[in-house]
């Protein structure tokens, strides 16, 4: 649970897209170390923008995002320093079809933090172990089902050692017999007390090991409370509705 | 009509330095071709930066790389092989080079034939390089950023491996292409495999067999080509096998 600072602050965040006027609009958040923050929301809410903003996939037309004490949405900032401390997994799983699995996992190990391959193999094995898929290790990903595809994702994620994992709606590109064994994996990391904040559409998951759920709604924070609190008290009619209608 | 064969094999030296010529000529083009192609096509994709000096050199360099793809593709390889040959190497301009590689192929002629099919070659595979990284999924360069790798490595190991080998069959029509089309070079008096023939045609009084050796000899420098650019293709097919 919550222990240590904010890992991540988000300060009055504002994207404003051509064709719609505010996907997000002044969205402010602080994430603490430990925490399981699960965004939900219907589609288009920003939700999946605010995720993406917190690595700059995403630039925002204005605001801060503070991590580590660095406001890294600022002009003059390497991201790719800071982007090495963020780990993502999106919906397409987005594995690189020409590497192996291994290689998958040890090419941003190799190339960005100068690992010696053999280090980043071992390592990568033994985070393959972890979710079960060691003996994958030399596949392609095409080889691959979809829940493998997206554990690998995690774990190629966490070769990094990462400071916080960003989820973008991680399981809704599964066939629904894969879902249990993704969120599986992201339940164990989540035990462990890794960071992390998820875009989901899995209640049971929110419900289970979130520490804190938040709504939006037209690029706005609509309600963020606690997941006993989330489901059994909503304050807002939106979310109400919305509950209703995905429970 | 009787074709006399026999009477081609004392001019074998002929066809034998034309088609080294020819060879040398083409590889030299596809190597430069395809660097010159890679440089074009990444500024074609560069987005400009915040700066107003960068957007200013970002614009510069796509009107100037776009006007340069305009122009080959619009006007005959003819006319850009001569114009290269007496207009940008005019005396005046630049010198020829002078050297001389295996005692029959000279700089004054090489040079200048090299840099006028490697701007020809080099405006077609600048188009379907461009082609091919950008129809690399945009997901790949986002989960490459998400963990920390640079544009340069993004593009280095994850968008061109993809790229290239989406490309291959396009790339290896281009350089049969180059084979053929450096036949061109002939009209500045370049000896590569069609002026030789010519010679040939004119020594021996013979029209027809000099051609059809020129024909079987393209053929031969083609059809490997073309099967060594499948077995690449197959290669790097590995990762769509189930």
């Amino acid at each position: 649970m919550a222990t240590s600072g904010n890992l991540i602050q988000v300060k009055d965040l504002v994207k404003t897209f051509e064709s719609r006027i505010h996907a997000l609009d002044h969205v402010s958040l602080a994430i603490n170390q430990g925490d399981v923050v699960v965004i939900v929301g219907p589609s288009g809410s920003g939700k999946s923008t605010f995720l993406r903003s917190l690595n700059l996939l995403e630039e925002p037309t204005s605001g801060e995002v503070i991590f580590e004490g660095v406001n890294i949405a600022g002009k003059r900032v390497n991201i790719d320093v800071h982007r090495q401390k963020m780990g993502m997994v999106f919906q397409h799983f987005n594995l690189f079809p020409h590497l192996t699995i291994l290689q998958n996992m040890t090419l941003a190990p190799m190339k960005v933090k100068k690992i010696p391959q053999k280090e980043a193999e071992e390592k990568a094995l033994a985070l393959l172990d972890r979710v079960g898929l060691r003996d994958r290790a030399e596949a392609y990903p095409i080889q691959l089902s979809g829940g493998q595809k997206q554990r690998v994702a995690i774990v190629r994620a966490l070769c990094m050692e990462p400071e916080v994992m960003l989820f973008d709606e991680p399981t809704s590109a599964l066939d629904p017999e894969m879902v249990g064994e993704v969120l599986e994996v992201m339940k164990s990391l989540a035990r462990e007390g890794m960071t992390m904040v998820v875009v989901t559409h899995e209640m049971g998951f929110a419900r289970e090991v979130a520490t804190r759920v938040i709504f939006m709604d037209s690029g706005k924070i609509v309600e963020e409370n606690p997941p006993e609190e989330f489901f059994q008290n909503p304050q807002s009619e939106r979310l109400k509705d919305f509950l209703a209608k995905v429970l | 009509m009787v074709l006399h064969f026999e009477k081609m094999l004392q001019y074998a030296p002929y066809f034998q330095r034309g088609m080294l010529y020819t060879i040398l000529l083409s590889a030299c083009t596809v190597a430069i071709g395809f660097v010159l192609a890679l440089a074009v096509a990444l500024i074609r994709i560069s987005k400009p930066g915040k700066s107003l000096l960068s957007r200013g050199c970002n614009k510069a360099l796509h009107f100037i790389t776009g006007l340069y793809i305009e122009v080959v593709r619009g006007t005959p390889m003819l006319v850009q092989v001569m114009i290269v040959y007496y207009v940008l190497f005019h005396p005046k301009l630049l010198p020829k080079p002078q050297f001389t590689l295996f005692g029959f192929i000279t700089g004054d002629l090489f040079v200048p034939a090299l840099v006028a099919i490697s701007l020809n070659s080099g405006a077609y595979v600048a188009e379907i390089v461009r082609a091919g990284i950008q129809g690399v999924d945009y997901g790949q360069t986002e989960a490459c950023r998400s963990l920390g790798m640079t544009k340069l490595q993004n593009m280095r190991y994850i968008v061109l491996p993809q790229a290239i080998k989406n490309i291959l069959p396009a790339i290896a029509n281009e350089f049969v292409t180059i084979i053929k089309e450096s036949s061109v070079c002939s009209v500045i008096g370049v000896q590569e495999l069609m002026k030789n023939t010519q010679q040939v045609q004119g020594a021996s009084f013979l029209p027809a067999e000099p051609l059809l050796i020129a024909a079987a000899l393209y053929l031969c420098m083609t059809v490997p080509t073309s099967k060594i650019i499948a077995y690449f293709e197959r290669r790097m097919r590995r990762g769509d096998q189930r």
